[in-house]
């Protein structure tokens, strides 16, 4: 077992091309720490399947190589196949097989036999909650079932890295959630790496500690998604005041730090700060300390779709379409 | 050691999916039925032709047409690695520990296993309408071998064609394309000497042929055993070619995803 990797998966400068000259990647780089949770966000066809596949020793790269857990994705993809577990766009799910016989024949794959299969195989599904359905046909699954399904594959081996490509498209809202739980699960509990693909903006901000926005095969940001939304041009603050009070109001908050576009209009107070939570409670204090009463308070976080529409330049709405 | 565990936790996957699906191995035997028993019936006069050599029509088309049958249902073994594809489970596969020979022999050794299944079928039906194998046991296992190293080869290029077209439209067309022609140019349903020259040629390098001419000769009274191991070896040889084909296909699929 090799647990002195600190970065899980290293890629530098992948390209891609297919037939008919349609650029996939084009000069894709990434590094992911070891047991951390990265988010690849792009639009359809931005890059992220391409980026999957490569990693995961399916596709190969024109240029350049990667590494995942320390094994060379071309040179060393038996030993990267080992540590790996993968859930693809597609259930990969035989539909003629029980579940119980799809998680046994992966696991059997990965070298697992008699008991310590058997074993594994019962404790997987219980954690995924499919003891029940464990021995109906995947055919008669629900799409939700169908993913959970993937994922108990996926871990049979106790992978060190685990790959999500698009694991939540064509979800219920609620099927969504519980995966999300499970996700957060896996990382929190086993230690996992997971490397996962979206183009969900509310999923990559959940669920990632770090992220990295794909456009046109290429990563064009990179960060914590708190990290890349604070720099932007702030948090908004709204203040409700109590009376209108202009001209005091600006000379009261005048001593406060990190406050942009301060704009008064009649009893409403809006402004910018760089980390509004903090700001929040300066605000306030130099509020009352002017003697203006404060009738309510919000703050507005930067979402990721001001990230993407920043180095893009497009709206991610617009870029889906 | 490991693929060959493999292999079998492949072929037992698909050998599951048969036991839930029997009527598949129904199904592919619908044609070869319909020639033994209309064929035959209908050109029972050809053992009448001078220079045909044998007794009874029947017992002379039955050997060929086992040797069809395998031919019929080992063409389609590609529609389930299609819908592999299709499923998201060829990818799951290929990124796993598993070698792509192992893959491939599983599927083979599923197909074989229908056309033993097939031929004993078809073999008992011959019986009842009049064929009979003077080889006796030993040589009805022979026609049964020869039947499955034929069917398991042509079950490896149909999952050759599989990987590289990826359509089912494709793998089809091909299979129909192919089955006739490779039966007409064979001893299937008239002696070498009655054959057309250039058709009798042909036949010597079909491989179709070389199973029926090692299957009819093993269950004749007189079998020619050096033609037999002969046909055998090269049926064989051409089931090794076909599994390494596939197994190379699969680097075909991998450029295209």
């Amino acid at each position: 077992m090799k647990t002195s990797v600190d970065h899980a998966i290293e890629a530098a400068d992948l390209v891609k091309t297919y037939p008919g000259d349609v650029r996939a990647l084009d000069g894709l780089s990434l590094s992911v720490p070891a047991g951390t949770i990265f988010a690849l966000l792009g639009p359809n066809g931005a890059g992220k399947s391409t980026t999957v596949r490569i990693l995961t020793t399916l596709s190969r790269a024109d240029t350049s190589t990667a590494r995942v857990a320390g094994h060379d994705v071309v040179s060393r993809a038996g030993a990267v196949r080992h540590v790996i577990g993968c859930v693809g766009q597609r259930s990969g799910g035989d539909r003629e097989a029980t579940g119980r016989e799809n998680v046994r024949l992966q696991g059997q794959l990965h070298g697992l036999r008699g008991r310590d299969l058997a074993a594994r195989v019962d404790e997987l599904l219980a954690q995924i909650g499919l003891e029940e359905a464990a021995d109906r046909l995947v055919r008669t699954y629900s799409g939700g079932m169908q993913r959970r399904l993937d994922i108990a594959m996926a871990l049979v081996h106790r992978p060190q890295v685990l790959f999500l490509d698009e694991p939540t498209t064509g979800l219920d809202p609620e099927v969504r959630m519980d995966m999300w739980r499970e996700i957060e699960r896996l990382t929190r509990e086993q230690g996992l790496t997971i490397l996962l693909t979206t183009h969900y903006l509310d999923e990559a901000d959940r669920l990632a500690s770090e992220l990295a926005i794909v456009d046109r095969g290429r990563v064009v940001a990179g960060g914590a998604p708190e990290r890349l939304k604070a720099e932007l041009r702030g948090d908004a603050i709204n203040v409700e005041l109590a009376f209108a009070a202009n001209g005091a109001v600006q000379q009261a908050l005048s001593p406060v730090p990190g406050i942009r576009e301060l704009v008064v209009e009649g009893t409403s107070l809006r402004a910018r700060a760089d980390e509004g939570a903090r700001a929040v409670p300066l605000v306030l204090g130099a509020l009352e300390a002017g003697g203006i009463d404060v009738a309510s308070v919000t703050v507005a976080r930067p979402s990721l779709d001001d990230v993407y529409l920043r180095h893009t330049g497009r709206s991610f709405e617009e870029a889906e379409r | 050691m490991t693929t060959l565990r493999h292999m079998g936790y492949m072929a037992l996957r698909d050998l599951r999916a048969l036991w839930r699906q029997p009527w598949y191995v129904v199904a592919t035997l619908v044609q070869p039925v319909i020639w033994l028993l209309l064929f035959g019936e209908l050109f029972k006069r050809v053992a009448d032709l001078p220079g045909f050599a044998h007794e009874s029509y029947i017992a002379y088309l039955a050997p060929g047409v086992v040797i069809m049958s395998a031919l019929f249902s080992s063409g389609w073994s590609g529609m389930a690695t299609i819908e592999d594809i299709d499923r998201g489970v060829t990818d799951r596969l290929l990124v796993s520990p598993v070698s792509r020979g192992a893959i491939i022999a599983g599927r083979v050794t599923q197909s074989a296993v229908v056309i033993v299944i097939q031929s004993v079928i078809m073999i008992g039906l011959a019986l009842a309408v009049g064929a009979s194998f003077p080889g006796g046991v030993v040589g009805v296992l022979v026609l049964i071998l020869v039947s499955a190293l034929l069917g398991a080869g042509f079950a490896a290029l149909s999952n050759s064609l599989a990987l590289v077209t990826r359509q089912e439209e494709s793998l089809i067309g091909a299979v129909t394309l192919v089955v006739l022609p490779l039966t007409f140019l064979s001893t299937a349903l008239m002696t070498a000497d009655l054959l057309p020259g250039w058709m009798h040629t042909v036949a010597k390098y079909n491989p179709v042929n070389w199973a029926i001419e090692a299957g009819r000769s093993a269950t004749a009274a007189n079998p020619d055993w050096g033609m037999i191991a002969g046909y055998t070896a090269l049926l064989a040889a051409g089931l090794v070619l076909a599994s390494t084909l596939a197994t190379q296909a699969f680097r075909a699929y991998q450029r295209s995803v």
